[in-house]
């Protein structure tokens, strides 16, 4: 068994080079929705593989990952929202792992929207 | 329906996250002789009173303004109940809310408990402001994680959004998960 000694030592190594992250208001926002109608479509290994990528990417001090509750557009769930200050918000839709990685390498880290994932490429690509 | 256990818990979990609990206790435990996999969310939020109990078992109650369904709490209660098991909800306005369901752990409607580790996790480092207790019992084999107790340990100012530290949770879950049912395909 893995034991939470183990945390000592983390502690003990990370002494010294801990600064209080600030949330600075440069930082992108993304945020993962993740009430009943986000998690049952796939929502929680979208979280993780963002979550997961910033970290391994040392982007932590660009982008906070975070999750939110349900927006109201359940059929377009797992649902992530992009807030970068003095942009407009971007909606990606019926993302999976891959697509949120895909965001992203493209948008969070490139600077151009994906266009294809977004709501407004859904909705017009509706034939209801 | 969700496809896993795993993902109503974190699920039902969330709505211990909303009704303001500072702590919330997850048991999950599979007995192979009772067969019975049983999983209780307990939390020191809120509560509900009688009513509120009652309506939250109706697919067409919700609290959220967002829509008009509230599938988390029918969802998981059918699941169970689809087993031949059994659903309550212990709930006091003020003190918290328990919610308690057992499945027929042989039953072949039983969705697989699936990635319960990566539940814990999902709620651990996305709710740093909450405690978690955290047991996994098979037969007589168990194994807890509390973030008490993981505090404790990594003194005041780290984050468990650290890259050292997210990892070393994850490790800790799967394998003493693994160490604890054996790697157990019934689950």
């Amino acid at each position: 068994m893995k034991s939470l000694e183990e945390l000592h030592a983390i502690r003990k190594k990370m002494q010294g080079r801990v600064g209080v992250r600030a949330e600075n208001e440069n930082q992108i926002r993304v945020v993962v929705g993740m009430a009943t109608c986000g998690i049952a479509s796939g929502a929680r290994p979208v979280l993780t593989a963002l979550s997961d990528a910033v970290q391994e990417q040392n982007l932590s001090d660009k982008i906070n990952v975070t999750q939110t509750g349900c927006i109201g557009l359940c059929q377009y769930e797992p649902i992530v929202e992009v807030i970068e200050p003095g942009r407009e918000k971007v909606t990606y839709v019926k993302m999976t792992p891959e697509k949120a990685l895909e965001v992203l390498r493209i948008h969070l880290i490139g600077g151009q929207v994906v266009a294809k994932y977004t709501l407004s490429a859904a909705q017009g690509n509706r034939t209801d | 329906m969700m496809p896993e256990i795993a993902l109503n818990i974190l699920d039902i979990a969330e709505n211990s996250v909303r009704a303001e609990a500072s702590l919330i206790e997850i048991t999950v435990s599979a007995q192979l002789q009772e067969d019975t996999l049983t999983v209780v969310i307990a939390d020191n939020g809120c509560g509900m009173t009688r009513e509120e109990k009652e309506s939250v078992l109706d697919p067409f109650y919700t609290t959220r303004t967002t829509r008009k369904v509230g599938l988390g709490v029918p969802f998981f209660k059918q699941a169970a109940e689809s087993t031949g098991g059994s659903f309550r909800i212990d709930s006091e306005k003020g003190k918290g809310t328990a919610v308690t369901a057992v499945f027929g752990l042989s039953h072949i409607d039983r969705m697989p408990l699936g990635d319960i580790s990566a539940s814990v996790y999902t709620l651990i480092a996305f709710h740093e402001e909450i405690d978690f207790r955290y047991t996994y019992i098979c037969g007589e084999k168990s194994f807890s994680l509390d973030t008490r107790e993981m505090r404790a340990m990594l003194g005041e100012g780290i984050s468990f959004s650290e890259p050292e530290v997210s990892a070393f949770i994850k490790e800790y879950l799967e394998e003493n998960k693994r160490e604890t049912d054996g790697g157990a395909d019934f689950i």
